[in-house]
């Protein structure tokens, strides 16, 4: 079970970049461990900290007039390597939801897998969202899963977003993708004994 | 409709949840010692057995060296991420195919040598390549640890159906050009997310003439385009590789699947969301410049302009460039590189080992030059042994590494140093991929021994 999704108001943290592939998000050296905890630590690691291990301050994490929970990110985000740790190491920083115009597919399910919102908006909302951002750090954005809506409150702009039903249900309800294929056991071994020829 | 892919889908739906995605039936999974400790663990935490535990192989492939196998892994999280494995399969009764068992390789290498991999099948593994196996006309594609989790659980996965599309490549190759160049050339005109949402069927007189190691090359870079997979028809290349193999079946139930296997092509009257067709004369022998692989050009080429950018790409487009050491508008032929890598689970077969040693028969590495000949898995390695390749490769100058993913990606000892140009026949050029700071430079096995004897990048044709 999972903590249930609800309404989300909060101010934004940008990456204006695009193809932000999965090497990124986590590199490869830290996939190495077997529980999904702690991935957060090491969130964009080699984009936030120098050789020597200290932060680079020009990195917009490293940066305190942004914070919150919402990642807004440039066209394509999540591409490359289907590894899950991008989506763990996303969630585990805190962020709830990801903004973008575009997800790379394997991420966006990831990401659903894992209690965080992929959002896509058109790259008009996104490229005035980057704006907002950039001339007011506390501007707020309003994601609202129920009603399938984002809101740049700084401009009132309001977009609706897709999500499908199953997905959707499943974030508000908590509930995951095994609980209900737990609950088709029978139908699986049917359908086993009529298909498996070779 | 009717297409290849939707032939062996449809088939293996057992649940359509309302708006929502499909209940599939996995055929084959494999799994390695990165993405699936935490889908065991999940098991443990629910207290479930795995459903189907004879469908699952397991070989640890990305953390192992590729020296001194025999001895313990030296970096302790690796060992602990292989040691996992070991429990895992052990616990959960998984075939293991474990460091040191003649049959240890890279999983999407082994796992077609074996016949493991067969047409018709759903195959998954908690990896981005897993798109290689859809050379033998399965619908291959990779998965993120929940949904290992789902198939150790159910042999299920819920995903939605991805659209179709239909690439063809026609028409005559000019010489030199091996399966990896068409692979890149199709990454480069698409773009790295330009097949985002589809599963991609390879098709076209080209495609058909491929040999399965050449098909898997093509297949495995699917995934680099955006794609969910690709695939190829099976045909007689397919069932005369498939033959006698290990796994394959045998007797009546061979007669019976070849029977089925035939009727798995898209008909005359599939429709395909998307249907793109290259020209095979546009084709040369390629690299990449940039940092993603659809960043690539032909050797001769020259990188593209600021101006050839669109607006939204041009920050990624400089970042690249000063990360890779290149100018906008510059040629890369000539140019001086470090290491040179054959190997991983797009280049790592015999057939390009036979190109490799067949292109430096005779001549010298360049002493500037640090070469990985990693062979993608034991049986490659002693195939390359039986043929005797490994003589003309030491004579030039080579040596041969113990099987492993090796430089493909820096989880293990085998990293470029940061600064360093690798040319490499692996599938990813990304920031850091190689180590951090490794600048990577994709290509074929040809470009690359091209490389390896001149220490420089080097047109083969001009050799
Ligand atoms: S060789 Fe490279 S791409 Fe292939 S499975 Fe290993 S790490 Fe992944």
């Amino acid at each position: 079970m999972n903590d249930k999704f609800k309404l989300i108001t909060s101010t934004c943290v940008p990456l204006p970049m695009e193809n932000v592939d999965t090497d990124q998000i986590i590199p490869a050296r830290f996939l190495k461990a077997t529980s999904r905890k702690g991935f957060g630590d090491n969130l964009f690691r080699d984009w936030r900290y120098d050789k020597e291990n200290k932060p680079i301050s020009s990195f917009v994490l490293n940066n305190p007039l942004y914070k919150g929970c919402i990642l807004v990110a440039g066209k394509n985000f999540g591409s490359g390597s289907s590894r899950e740790h991008a989506a763990w190491a996303v969630r585990g920083y805190g962020f709830k939801v990801v903004i973008s115009s575009f997800f790379a597919d394997i991420f966006k399910n990831n990401a659903l897998n894992n209690c965080v919102l992929p959002v896509v908006v058109s790259e008009k909302f996104l490229s005035n969202l980057f704006n907002t951002i950039d001339s007011d750090p506390d501007s707020n954005v309003c994601v609202d899963l129920e009603s399938q809506q984002v809101t740049n409150i700084n401009t009132g702009e309001v977009e609706n977003f897709e999500i499908n039903k199953y997905k959707k249900n499943c974030l508000m309800n908590g509930f995951d993708d095994i609980d209900y294929l737990l609950s088709k056991t029978e139908d699986i071994k049917s359908w086993e004994l009529n298909n498996l020829l070779l | 409709m009717n297409t290849l892919f939707d032939k062996i889908w449809d088939t293996h739906v057992i649940n359509c949840i309302e708006d929502g995605p499909s209940q599939i039936y996995i055929d084959r999974h494999y799994c390695h010692e990165v993405t699936s400790p935490q889908a065991f663990n999940g098991l443990r935490e629910r207290g479930i057995k795995v459903f189907r535990p004879e469908k699952t192989i397991c070989s640890p492939d990305h953390n192992i060296p590729t020296l001194n196998q025999d001895k313990p892994i030296k970096d302790p999280i690796s060992r602990v991420q292989v040691e996992t494995l070991t429990q895992n399969a052990k616990e959960f009764n998984i075939t293991l195919y474990g460091l040191g068992h003649k049959k240890n390789g890279i999983i999407h290498v082994i796992g077609p040598e074996n016949g493991l991999t067969l047409p018709g099948y759903t195959i998954v593994c908690g990896d981005s390549h897993t798109s290689t196996h859809g050379a033998f006309g399965a619908v291959a594609f990779g998965i993120g640890t929940s949904e290992v989790e789902m198939v150790l659980a159910s042999q299920c996965i819920l995903q939605a159906k991805p659209k179709t599309m239909r690439i063809s490549i026609e028409g005559q190759l000019k010489p030199n050009v091996t399966a990896k160049d068409i692979a890149l050339y199709i990454i480069a005109k698409m773009t790295t997310g330009g097949a985002t949402g589809y599963f991609v069927e390879y098709s076209g007189n080209v495609i058909k003439n491929l040999s399965m190691e050449e098909r898997m090359t093509v297949c495995n870079l699917s995934i680099e385009m955006g794609a969910r997979g690709g695939m190829i028809a099976p045909d007689d290349i397919t069932f005369e590789y498939l033959k006698d193999k290990e796994f394959s079946p045998k007797g009546d139930k061979w007669d019976n699947a070849i029977s089925y296997w035939k009727t798995l092509n898209s008909g005359e009257d599939a429709v395909f969301d998307k249907e793109i067709v290259f020209d095979a004369s546009d084709i040369s022998p390629r690299i990449t410049y940039g940092t993603n692989p659809g960043m690539g050009i032909g050797i001769e080429e020259s990188i593209p302009c600021i101006d050839d950018i669109d607006d939204a790409g041009k920050v990624s487009f400089k970042k690249s460039l000063e990360y890779m050491g290149f100018l906008p508008g510059e040629k890369l032929i000539g140019k001086k590189i470090d290491y040179v890598f054959l190997g991983s689970c797009t280049n790592g077969r015999i057939e390009d080992f036979r190109i490799f040693a067949n292109f430096v028969k005779g001549k010298k590495k360049a002493s500037n030059v640090i070469a990985w000949l990693v062979p993608g898995s034991w049986a490659v390695n002693d195939q390359i042994m039986k043929e005797g390749l490994d003589k003309i490769l030491n004579e030039a100058g080579f040596e041969i590494r113990q099987p492993g993913c090796s430089a493909c990606l820096a989880m293990n000892e085998d990293k470029i140093p940061a600064g360093k140009y690798s040319i490499s026949t692996s599938n990813r050029n990304f920031e850091g991929r190689q180590g951090p700071g490794a600048r990577t430079i994709l290509c074929g096995p040809l470009v690359a021994a091209a490389a390896a004897i001149t220490g420089k990048i080097t047109n083969p044709s001009s050799l």
